[in-house]
């Protein structure tokens, strides 16, 4: 593959957020590696409260300022993010990677005009005239399948849907053509009807402007039809990563495995049979942590879960488990 | 925005007339007008010949009808006391009060503003403790007890500052500080509160992620949308120190439209008091539907309701 020889565009190694807290430090992200190349799309799934949310900010540098961010190489196209000022970090957010919110009932200022933000968002990075950044914004208004794109611009977000404003956000996203978006949960909030239109316009758009897009969801379903690479997070690490061919044609850590028994699938889930799910709960990451944080609910745990947890498997698809093969073949797991 | 601002204007107008009525009627229910006016020693028909002169012997009705329709031209009546006509008695002591109230809000405004946004920014930081500190101070001091401080230090002492009149702009510059500091600490609790609300918002962290500088983040998307109660509280406090800053007038002996009312009510000057209380009344009206429509223009969302 000649994507793999490339240099890619994010490479992330040994990425840690902790966030001090009166009861002690609570360790969120727990050394996360990851590359994404070029116009690929990586999809980060996991429960809430896993650290998607905040690998995402940490890559934008908008992390709150109580979070300590620690990494060994956060390398995007040749820039050392951990070392960038932050005149620096500002004139790549937006222009270079840009990023998808979540609620877009809110993440739009109500006091301005659609157009007013979708032109800020050009020219706070390009020295072009009002009227040039006018047509751009229409133009991507266009783009993400808005009718009557001139006359939006004078809209006030309170005067669109939920769909609507999800849309001129990724226009939003879009206008200084950036190299790398970063879409955290970008359907979450949206109607089921909308939710599928949003994420085909955003894979559409992303593949035909050959953008990366890092896309975080819990929704396996999405990251089945969208992504090229997944990566499994489990209380604040990649416990699983790999094409996803691979991830989903032969997971490898058991959590992953249960993630996915908890979706139906054609023809695989038994009519009648209840769906699986993972018994217990995240364990709590204050403090010291250490061995394997999903042992608290997996099935084929053992003392040696409580050291140090190796790294199987071949890049690039790889897991962390006590088990060459992650307990493929033991008994116990509901089929 | 235009629909809007009939709107408005049409319930202020409504406010006003209304306001009018209980202004003019409520002199009548402290008791006979003509009597007090004819003074405790005067006789039964002393009173009834005062109370045919000043016309208080015709339906209620009527005499609020006549009194409307000359207040609307600028025309009050005759003041008992000064025998002279009202609106000049009022025009020269509002010039004072106007200047003074001006002055005050702007002082107010700008102090507390900036300071509430600088406290925002860093919350529980030295600047924000500082910021809490002087609002709280300007809430607990009495406007008199800080402006007799301020007469002894600047004007008895430095002798910086006249202690009292209202000759020159020099005159202001106390009774504007004890003003502005009485309505500041309201006005930078609630920006402050306002800010920190609006900076923890998703397109506070939408305009960072668009790369927008923390200057423009501030005042751009978060100062407008945090402003918004402030307004609302500015005009009110406005309309207050228009026809309520009595004490500072007093102390500083600048005599202005809320000392005259307080002289007026004391010497039963009915005329007087009558068109005062419609004059500051009407002042709270304007500055009410001057912050909506300011906060309409701020908020797109409060024009369409």
């Amino acid at each position: 593959m000649t994507q793999e020889t490339e240099k890619p565009l994010l490479s992330v190694r040994g990425l840690a957020l902790d966030i001090p807290l009166a009861s002690g430090m609570l360790h969120a992200v727990r050394g996360i590696d990851f590359d994404l190349h070029r116009g690929e799309t990586l999809c980060i799934v996991g429960e809430s409260g896993s650290g998607k949310s905040l690998t995402s900010l940490a890559i934008m540098g908008l992390l709150d300022k109580n979070i300590r961010r620690s990494a060994e190489r956060m390398d995007f196209n040749g820039i050392e993010l951990t070392k960038a000022s932050n005149r620096q970090m500002r004139t790549l957010r937006g222009d270079r990677i840009a990023m998808i919110f979540q609620e877009p009932m809110t993440s739009l200022n109500p006091a301005y005009t659609i157009g007013d933000q979708l032109i800020e968002a050009l020219r706070l990075h390009r020295k072009v005239s009002h009227q040039v950044a006018r047509a751009r914004a229409i133009e991507l208004l266009e783009k993400v399948g808005i009718t009557a794109a001139e006359s939006r611009l004078s809209q006030y977000p309170h005067q669109l849907s939920g769909g609507l404003r999800q849309r001129v956000v990724i226009a939003m996203a879009l206008m200084c053509e950036p190299e790398l978006i970063i879409a955290d949960e970008p359907t979450t909030a949206l109607d089921v009807t909308i939710q599928a239109q949003i994420l085909s316009l955003l894979v559409e758009l992303t593949r035909e402007m050959n953008v990366a897009m890092i896309l975080i969801t819990h929704d396996l379903g999405v990251v089945a039809r969208v992504a090229d690479k997944v990566g499994v997070m489990y209380a604040g690490e990649l416990v699983e990563t790999g094409p996803a061919s691979d991830v989903f044609g032969q997971p490898m850590h058991p959590y992953t495995r249960g993630l996915l028994r908890c979706i139906p699938q054609p023809g695989k889930t038994e009519r009648g049979k209840p769906l699986g799910t993972i018994p217990g709960i995240v364990p709590s990451l204050v403090g010291e942590v250490s061995g394997c944080a999903f042992r608290t609910r997996c099935l084929h745990a053992t003392d040696t879960c409580r050291e140090a947890i190796p790294e199987r498997g071949e890049a690039p698809h790889e897991f962390l488990c006590i088990y060459p093969d992650g307990a493929l073949n033991a008994e116990g797991e509901l089929a | 925005m235009l629909p809007f601002i009939l709107k408005r204007l049409g319930l202020a107008l409504l406010v006003a007339f209304t306001v009018s009525f209980i202004s003019f009627s409520l002199l009548f229910l402290s008791g006979d007008p003509a009597s007090a006016l004819a003074g405790e020693t005067a006789s039964g028909e002393d009173v009834e010949a005062i109370r045919v002169l000043y016309g208080f012997d015709r339906p209620m009705l009527v005499q609020y009808g006549e009194w409307l329709f000359q207040a609307v031209q600028g025309n009050f009546g005759e003041s008992y006391y000064f025998k002279l006509p009202v609106s000049t008695l009022i025009a020269d002591r509002l010039t004072v009060t106007m200047t003074l109230g001006l002055c005050g809000i702007t002082f107010a405004l700008l102090t507390a503003v900036p300071l509430g946004v600088a406290a925002a920014v860093r919350p529980n930081s030295i600047v924000d403790r500082v910021a809490l500190f002087i609002s709280v101070a300007g809430q607990a001091m009495p406007s008199f007890w800080f402006a007799l401080i301020l007469i002894v230090v600047f004007a008895i002492q430095l002798g910086w500052l006249p202690p009292s009149g209202a000759s020159t702009w020099r005159h202001f510059v106390m009774p504007t500080i004890v003003l502005g500091y009485y309505a500041m600490p309201a006005i930078m609790r609630l920006t402050r509160a306002g800010m920190l609300e609006v900076l923890n918002s998703d397109y506070i962290r939408t305009a960072r992620a668009k790369g927008a500088g923390e200057g423009r983040v501030m005042f751009k998307h978060a100062l407008r949308n945090a402003i918004i109660p402030v307004v609302s509280l500015a005009a009110v406090q406005m309309g207050f120190m228009l026809g309520g800053s009595i004490v500072v007038e007093s102390v500083f002996a600048l005599h202005g439209a809320g000392y005259l009312a307080w002289e007026s009510i004391a010497r039963n000057d009915l005329p007087t008091v009558q068109a005062l209380i419609l004059i500051f009344s009407m002042f709270y009206i304007i500055f009410t539907f001057l912050a909506d429509v300011l906060n309409a223009w701020l908020d797109p969302r409060m024009r369409s309701s």
